[in-house]
């Protein structure tokens, strides 16, 4: 299986996941450390991939994406931004809506 | 290996010539920055692409030289 098959599959078979540094207990990176916090304010189900674990992934996410840095955040299969756009996105009210829309699990 | 504040700038600047860029140097060693980019060719765009269009400017420096730059991008 190639990279982008393997991210591929995680990516659609998650209807939240995020590529970060770390685990969401101990982030590796305050820009992954950002983004898991938006997650657990939104009381959201997530799965999270450390990137540092898996150099194949580490790489072949950002050309699976075409966007350099991570995180990276996905929804029902659909790449929604970096930390940076999860923080404009929460503060707009735009990440609940998306939340409420698409019915995704609470967390816990 | 880092970047000058004046370089990032320069970059942006030259990819979006209309374009308000304010750079914040955050811990002041060189390596993390924020920038602020107001823009009127983002309008129309969802952020990804305001952001991705930021990202081309710096031409393959983020992610690698440029570590951190926490972006944030607004239409005037």
């Amino acid at each position: 299986m190639s990279v982008n098959e393997r991210i591929d599959e995680i990516v659609k078979g998650n209807d939240v996941v995020l590529f970060m540094k770390g685990s969401p207990l101990f982030p590796q990176c305050g820009f992954s450390s950002k983004a898991i916090a938006i997650l657990d304010h939104l009381n959201v189900a997530y799965a999270s991939v450390d990137v540092l674990q898996d150099m194949e992934i580490r790489a072949g996410i950002k050309d699976y994406s075409d966007w350099p840095t991570i995180p990276q955040l996905y929804v029902k299969g659909e790449f929604l931004g970096g930390s940076d756009i999860m923080m404009e996105m929460y503060e707009a009210g735009e990440l609940q809506a998306i939340v409420d829309a698409e019915g995704l699990a609470k967390a816990g | 290996m880092a970047m000058h504040a004046h370089e990032i700038e320069e970059m942006i600047q030259a990819a979006l010539p209309d374009a308000f860029v304010e750079i914040t140097d955050l811990a002041g060693d060189g390596n993390h920055y924020a920038a602020r980019v107001v823009s009127e060719s983002f309008r129309g765009m969802p952020r990804v692409k305001q952001h991705k269009a930021v990202y081309d400017a710096l031409g393959g420096r983020m992610g690698g030289v440029l570590h951190a730059l926490q972006l944030t991008t607004a239409i005037p």
